[in-house]
């Protein structure tokens, strides 16, 4: 059966302010650094890097920065942050990403998301969609790190990034995340019911009993970043959780 | 043991190499088909859609000298996730299109065989292996993660390696003779990955 993934998100930010000689710019990413090697230690399912200063810095991705940290990771690794064009693609699975993510260019430039899809297969292209849920309830995906309003509702988005040829839809509640009071489970429901490519949950995790929920109404793997970082929850356990409440995780082997 | 990673512009050569040199292979990475002198083994990684990487292999000279690597110098050969399903004769995924045909099959897409089954098949899921010398002390049933959309039907069973509990039932490893190909990432899939990898550097 398939396992239900577990996924730490390491956000990255600015890292490459302070790029200089080798030494110093690992000097400069060592935090992240930090993170990637304990997450690989403790064999994560998978994780996700998004380095959210390079669209509103008007730059491509850290492709240096990518090939330190993706040397240290022999789990999966998705990344994002600043992709807009196919060669951002080539390069950073050349420097050892398995799969990338693309969230601001998709509104620029559907066609992206068609050509990536085309060129590198649906499983490879992860389409990031951040949104807000307004004051009267009403729902709307923001682009360029939840700066820029789309006019898109979340659910046609990801109907339409699914149409589009993305493998899978990361779902993030921009005011839920980092808040740790939960998922939005209305959204992951409704955006899962209506497409059927997979859907990872993301924003707001603050407990294990939060990520049982969004599988239960239709995720398929759940994300989390500050409950890893600022407590002592850890992926495994989150998954022993899950096994307990009946949802299929991964064995490790021993050894 | 001296492994070439053949470089078609396209792959995930980078997390290929790395795990391939944590097992205790040489590894050097070559886009030029004349590399598979220096050879013991070959790993022909992909990320990447059928179709392209086909014409990639192709523009490069890769076709022949694979095909002749492995039936004439009976070099052992590994494809991993799309290198694998690489070795079939054709594919579906957008346009028919010919394969390296090393190991007689077709590549069609995944269908679910239920509703809660998705496409693409992403994540950790049990392989069970038939004892081929490829899964030397890996428990059949342990996890290893996979993250496609097609799949390598082969023609003939006596091929099949290993399958996994997916769309009814996914062949996720394949072998005859010298070649062989796993769907799944065997350098993404922690210590059972690279148990799997150590074999093949073994074979």
């Amino acid at each position: 059966m398939l396992k239900t993934r577990v996924i730490p998100t390491l956000l990255i930010r600015d890292v490459n302010l302070v790029k200089g000689p080798a030494f110093d710019s690992w000097r400069a990413i060592g935090a992240p650094m930090q993170s990637v090697k304990v997450f690989n230690r403790r064999e994560v399912d998978e994780l996700i890097l998004l380095d959210i200063a390079a669209t509103p810095a008007g730059r491509g991705p850290d492709i240096d920065m990518v090939a330190m940290l993706a040397q240290e990771c022999f789990v999966p690794l998705t990344v994002g942050g600043g992709i807009t064009q196919l060669d951002d693609i080539r390069q950073l699975l050349l420097v050892g990403a398995d799969k990338v993510s693309i969230n601001s260019a998709a509104y620029a430039t559907p066609e992206l998301i068609r050509a990536a899809s085309e060129a590198y297969g649906a499983q490879c292209i992860v389409a990031a969609l951040d949104y807000r849920t307004h004051a009267n309830g009403q729902r709307e995906c923001y682009s360029r790190c939840g700066t820029v309003a789309t006019g898109r509702g979340p659910v046609e988005w990801a109907k339409e990034l699914e149409n589009l040829g993305a493998g899978e839809i990361q779902v993030t509640s921009i005011e839920r995340d980092s808040m740790m009071e939960g998922y939005d489970l209305q959204t992951i429901a409704d955006i899962a019911a209506a497409v059927s490519v997979p859907v990872i949950a993301s924003g707001g995790a603050g407990s294990y009993d939060d990520m049982v929920q969004a599988i239960k109404v239709g995720a398929s793997a759940v994300s989390a970043a500050s409950i890893y970082l600022f407590t002592q929850a850890t992926p495994l356990e989150a998954k022993a959780h899950l096994a307990a409440a009946g949802i299929p995780v991964r064995n490790h082997v021993p050894g | 043991m001296t492994v070439l990673i053949v470089d078609y512009g396209m792959g995930n050569i980078a997390s290929a190499r790395r795990a391939i040199e944590e097992c205790g292979g040489r590894v050097f990475v070559s886009d030029d088909p004349l590399g598979i002198r220096d050879a013991d083994r070959i790993v022909l990684p992909g990320v990447s859609a059928f179709p392209l990487a086909m014409a990639r292999l192709r523009e490069a000279g890769w076709v022949e000298a694979l095909r002749s690597a492995v039936r004439e110098d009976g070099l052992p050969l590994l494809g991993l996730c799309l290198g694998m399903q690489l070795l079939a004769d054709e594919s579906d995924e957008g346009i028919r299109t010919q394969g390296l045909g090393l190991i007689p099959g077709r590549v069609e897409r995944v269908i679910p065989s239920n509703s809660s089954e998705l496409v693409p098949h992403v994540g950790w899921n049990e392989v069970h292996h038939r004892n081929d010398p490829l899964f030397e002390g890996i428990p059949s049933g342990a996890d290893f993660y996979f993250v496609h959309s097609y799949h390598f039907v082969p023609k003939d069973s006596v091929s099949i390696a290993a399958t996994t509990p997916y769309a009814g039932e996914l062949v996720c490893a394949v072998r005859q003779g010298n070649v062989a190909g796993v769907q799944f990432h065997p350098e993404k899939s922690s210590r059972a990955g690279f148990r799997l990898l150590k074999n093949f550097l073994a074979l």
